[in-house]
């Protein structure tokens, strides 16, 4: 699309030079802190307390990942942040495609009803207390519904999975009508593999937006055990409460601090590995899904 | 005649709904049911705002109060403040955090390899991968006084406890992590945009400003009106999550917005009437921006607004 770089004229250069050299800096901007996390982690705490890090193998250890490993409450966390961020990605991406299945058909008797019914949840809502009297009510606090539930219905996401179906030739739908088969068959049979990128899309964003969410977890679930990821992480990497276990066999209170200190880097570097190394597998969804999806949407 | 064709639309839409019953048992039913529970009965509550809540009669049973939770928080002490709080940090995000991804997709679009491109949107999409509380957490190790930023500058400043630095760490932090995400975007339409139109302006001897004022942009004006539109109606809304993971006691003249007090005042406190007054004000305040900015929009884009 563009002409070479080195055909372009001198004013052209400079521009686009200038342009890349300072999306270069906001590239080395992201990268530059990840490293240095990955790198701390990797640190005696002794050393990282007095130099810094360093690039030296012999002040390396994994002192930090032996004591994030032994963590319970880190472990206990991890297995249920996986449980509910995969509940929640099923449940919501399945009610989310179901209902823009019909909101797709243009000739559905009561479409602009139940567009508007939706489209209003996006700019007014009760707001916390409110709900949260009602999450009481249901007897749904301190258990996993409380956070998969509620807000399982997605009404951006029910905005683009229309979309998509649209962009479906109708043609398909005529076919398996002639042979006879019914709405469920049909989205079952045909429009689900047909549509296989932004179903993959949509699950990655509940499932991601899941993961690293805190806020209706702080609120709702008050067993420390039931707790995800997010909030172990929480005491540990802001309120400054490493669990016990993690430093009790330590004196002084100097060392303990230092130890802290480390137990930071590795703790994130453990909980985020997982997405990290996830998603560069998912970029090709990018184009094909979220991108059919946004430019529409 | 009206009313006959009302009446045959009417049993036209009764003769659909029986024959396509799948499509409201089936599909639409669960969607429908969950947003008219977890959605549609809160705002029922909402009531609360104007009584006196009190546990043991329930919403309906406690006794009305009128505006006096409105009036309570419009004339304490604290409401100029975390108003402000609130507009500043949206307005100031909004302003420097909006054109970031725009200009990024613009550079993405001048990028010929393929593979150059594809390698720096993997970089610049990571931290959207990255929870809230991790990067809070990064930020509270950088910026502490023993941490790196300060082993830079050979200080000890300890910037999460200075309400002036608040906001800045907020905004920064927000564009470091969501700017390259947001892109995506953008990008995606610019790739969609007519390459002849491009050769075309090449041709007739445009250089590469010109081209991007002239084709570029267009291409993705109006993604950049409802973006900004949608972001505009948000600011009231702002992310809880951070704001909260961010705040210290210290900063807090800074970092108290509406939604992290509405959070303290009613969960914390337990002050459940005066906690949906300051959310119910807050949403309030929000729909008039947003209506306002559509219609400012409207005006300036040639009628077309959300």
């Amino acid at each position: 699309m563009n002409k070479k770089f080195s055909k372009l004229s001198k004013k052209d250069q400079i521009i686009l030079g200038l342009g890349y050299l300072l999306m270069g800096l906001f590239a080395l901007a992201i990268i530059v802190p990840l490293i240095f996390v990955i790198i701390a982690s990797f640190m005696d705490p002794n050393v990282l307390n007095s130099k810094g890090i360093s690039f030296n193998v012999a002040h390396w250890s994994l002192d930090g990942y032996h004591r994030v490993l032994e963590n319970k409450m880190i472990g206990k966390g991890f297995l249920n942040s996986i449980l509910y961020s995969v509940s929640f990605s099923m449940l919501s991406v399945g009610v989310t495609l179901f209902a823009a299945y019909p909101l797709s058909k243009l000739d559905l008797a009561g479409r602009r009803f139940f567009n508007t019914f939706f489209v209003i949840t996006m700019f007014f809502g009760g707001g916390l207390m409110p709900t949260y009297l009602l999450i009481n009510k249901l007897h749904m606090v301190n258990t996993i519904w409380a956070i998969i539930v509620p807000n399982a219905v997605n009404v951006w996401n029910i905005i683009l999975a229309r979309t998509y179906f649209q962009s479906v030739p109708g043609e398909l739908r005529e076919a398996s009508s002639v042979d006879g088969a019914s709405d469920v068959l049909h989205f079952y049979r045909i429009l689900m593999p047909v549509c296989k990128p932004i179903i993959a899309v949509l699950i990655l964003w509940q499932f991601v937006g899941m993961w690293n969410s805190y806020f209706d977890a702080m609120i709702y679930l008050e067993d420390s055990w039931l707790q995800p990821l997010q909030l172990v992480l929480r005491s540990i990497l802001i309120q400054n409460t490493p669990d016990p276990g993690m430093v009790a066999d330590i004196q002084s209170a100097a060392e303990m601090s230092k130890l802290a200190e480390l137990l930071k880097y590795s703790t994130i570097v453990v909980s985020s590995l997982p997405l990290l190394i996830m998603y560069p597998f998912f970029q090709k969804y990018f184009d094909s899904g979220v991108m059919v999806g946004s430019i529409k949407g | 005649m009206e009313k006959r064709k009302k009446r045959s639309k009417n049993s036209s839409s009764l003769m659909y709904i029986k024959k396509n019953w799948q499509l409201y048992v089936v599909f639409m039913m669960p969607a429908f049911l969950l947003t008219l529970v977890f959605k549609y009965l809160p705002i029922g509550g909402i009531l609360m705002a104007f009584k006196a809540y009190n546990p043991r009669l329930g919403i309906w049973g406690s006794n009305w109060v009128g505006v006096k939770n409105f009036s309570r928080f419009i004339s304490s002490p604290d409401f100029a403040g975390y108003l402000l709080n609130t507009l500043k940090l949206s307005i100031y995000g909004l302003l420097w955090g909006f054109p970031v991804p725009v200009i990024l997709a613009l550079l993405l679009n001048r990028i010929n390899s393929k593979k150059v491109k594809k390698n720096i949107q993997l970089v610049l999409y990571a931290p959207n991968f990255i929870s809230v509380i991790v990067l809070c957490g990064m930020v509270f190790i950088f910026l502490s006084p023993i941490g790196p930023v300060n082993k830079i500058l050979g200080t000890s400043i300890n910037f999460m406890t200075m309400p002036e630095a608040f906001r800045s760490i907020y905004i920064a932090s927000g564009i470091w992590q969501g700017a390259g995400w947001a892109s995506i975007m953008y990008t995606a339409a610019l790739s969609n945009a007519s390459q002849e139109l491009t050769e075309a302006a090449i041709i007739d001897g445009a250089d590469v400003l010109r081209q991007i004022r002239h084709v570029d942009i267009p291409a993705i004006k109006s993604i950049i009106v409802i973006q900004f539109i949608l972001q505009a109606g948000n600011i009231m809304s702002l992310g809880f999550e951070k704001a909260y993971a961010l705040q210290t006691s210290m900063n807090i003249p800074a970092s108290e917005i509406i939604p992290t007090y509405v959070y303290k005042l009613g969960l914390q406190l337990g002050d459940y009437s005066f906690s949906t007054a300051v959310g119910l004000f807050n949403s309030v305040i929000n729909v008039i921006l947003l209506l306002m900015v559509n219609g400012i929009v409207k005006q300036f884009n040639e009628g077309e607004g959300l």
